[in-house]
């Protein structure tokens, strides 16, 4: 009986998602135990800081002095640009937007399933987390949260077999969806023709196709190009621009949630969304993600 | 009577506990394909020592605990791990009897039924094969089974679960 029950339990887990808030519910159960096992890196996080010597603190406070000035003198450009992009757009009669709402949430150091490519991170609803959020870090897009419990979250990384994250190449817009591998340095993106305009060195980043990521987030830089003429498509493979199996710290983001960040610009650009991206690549659109729903595709604007 | 059967009830709840901490606590990056299925191997002691008190209902609830902590498939574990009770408290005299390296050949194959079942479930919904190493958390387990049997005997003993 306890088999059969199983057997229900997990189609409809894997075909359903009404099991979501039980999941939710009940990972209140397991809670505690990721909590415990957090310890021994909490404690050795606050030995490392609390031990520290003055001298190591004061050279950090300077190269942390340093970089932010430079990114400060980079950001002066950046609003002199951001609002340019803006008036343009305007012109073009597109919105744009820059700047989501973003929480930083720390992940658990919590092992699960060795061959999933999955996440703890220790924000949950209670902290509005969604199933579905986007999940960067410093340096690129990480993945999006699939369980959101209600003080920690489970998220999949981009490089899960079961992962698709749509994109384009930074340099010419070219638009494709970057499937995950299962190896945690390795994206692939197997849907390029032979004859697109694609090379070794070239930055991907997300569409913002599938209203799921926002547009404009760095993915990956693509690692190999190889042209087979007897296949109809190129097999291009790209690295992730995320340390997925390094960072600490990750970014949540809202989308659709802007910051203040916006409030440069004196009249903020309203609806007719990316109409133009949807209607030019319909077929992207509709495989962009495994989790998505093709509905969601025009959802992205506030 | 009822006394004694709840007997040492948190022992038993202890040492689950800490097999759930151990699925999960943190491992170094190439170890962590090796790690052995401790709550299967908890599962399968006290199925094997106590079958009146840990039996299928509790393989099934450990199951459900396991895919709530490693973000599987809800009921996944809870499937194998019934499996293995199952099979564990019909055979349980027997196993009481042979010592304890021809329990671990057993367990051997109790845990490669686990992950045979796992594979099939995750083959199923569309994951992708698995590397040799897959296998290898089985082994493991056969190799460190006589030590969780001592440990798990002498706490059995020390706090007289019975």
């Amino acid at each position: 009986m306890l088999v059969s029950l199983s057997v229900v339990l997990m189609v409809m887990d894997h075909r359903f998602k009404s099991l979501e808030s039980v999941r939710n519910t009940l990972s209140l159960l397991v809670y505690p135990i990721q909590l415990i096992v957090e310890i021994p890196g909490t404690v050795t996080d606050w030995l490392d800081e609390s031990l520290a010597t003055r001298r190591k603190l004061q050279e950090e406070v300077d190269s942390l002095r340093t970089q932010q000035f430079m990114q400060q003198a980079q950001m002066q450009k950046f609003a002199a640009l951001q609002a340019e992009n803006i008036r343009l757009r305007e012109l073009l009669d597109s919105s744009f937007e820059i700047g989501e709402k973003v929480l930083i949430a720390e992940l658990m150091s919590v092992n699960l399933d060795p061959y999933k490519h999955q996440v703890v991170i220790n924000k949950g609803e209670l902290h509005n987390v969604y199933a579905g959020q986007p999940l960067v870090d410093a340096d690129g897009v990480m993945g999006q949260i699939v369980h959101a419990g209600p003080y920690s979250s489970t998220a999949m990384l981009i490089t899960d077999t079961s992962h698709a994250i749509p994109v384009q190449v930074n340099r010419n817009g070219l638009r494709t969806i970057a499937l995950g591998s299962g190896t945690i340095n390795r994206l692939e993106l197997p849907y390029i023709p032979n004859s697109a305009d694609i090379q070794p060195g070239d930055l991907l980043i997300t569409s913002g196709l599938g209203g799921r990521f926002p547009q404009g987030y760095p993915v990956a830089t693509v690692s190999a190009v190889q042209h087979d003429p007897g296949n109809a498509f190129a097999s291009v493979v790209a690295t992730p621009l995320a340390h997925l199996n390094r960072s600490r710290e990750v970014l949540l983001i809202w989308p659709g949630h802007t910051t203040d960040i916006n409030s440069v610009v004196s009249a903020p650009v309203e609806a007719s969304a990316e109409k133009a991206d949807t209607e030019a690549a319909p077929e992207n659109g509709e495989a962009a993600d495994n989790h998505s729903t093709a509905a969601d595709t025009a959802t992205a604007t506030p | 009577m009822i006394g004694s059967r709840q007997h040492g009830g948190g022992v038993i709840a202890f040492t689950f506990i800490i097999a759930l901490l151990l699925t999960v606590i943190p491992l170094p990056e190439g170890l962590r394909f090796l790690r052995p299925d401790w709550v299967g191997l908890v599962l399968i002691y006290w199925c094997m020592a106590l079958p009146h008190r840990v039996g299928v209902a509790s393989g099934w609830f450990m199951g459900l605990m396991v895919d709530l902590l490693t973000g599987t498939l809800l009921g996944q574990h809870a499937l194998s791990l019934t499996v293995i009770a199952y099979i564990t408290l019909k055979f349980h005299q027997r196993l009481r009897l042979v010592p304890v390296w021809q329990q671990s050949l057993t367990v051997l194959v109790l845990l490669v039924l686990h992950q045979l079942l796992a594979l099939w479930i995750s083959r199923i919904i569309g994951r992708p094969g698995v590397p040799w190493y897959f296998w290898m958390p089985s082994v493991l387990g056969m190799i460190i089974w006589p030590l969780v049997y001592v440990t798990l005997r002498g706490l059995r003993r020390g706090f007289r679960v019975s």
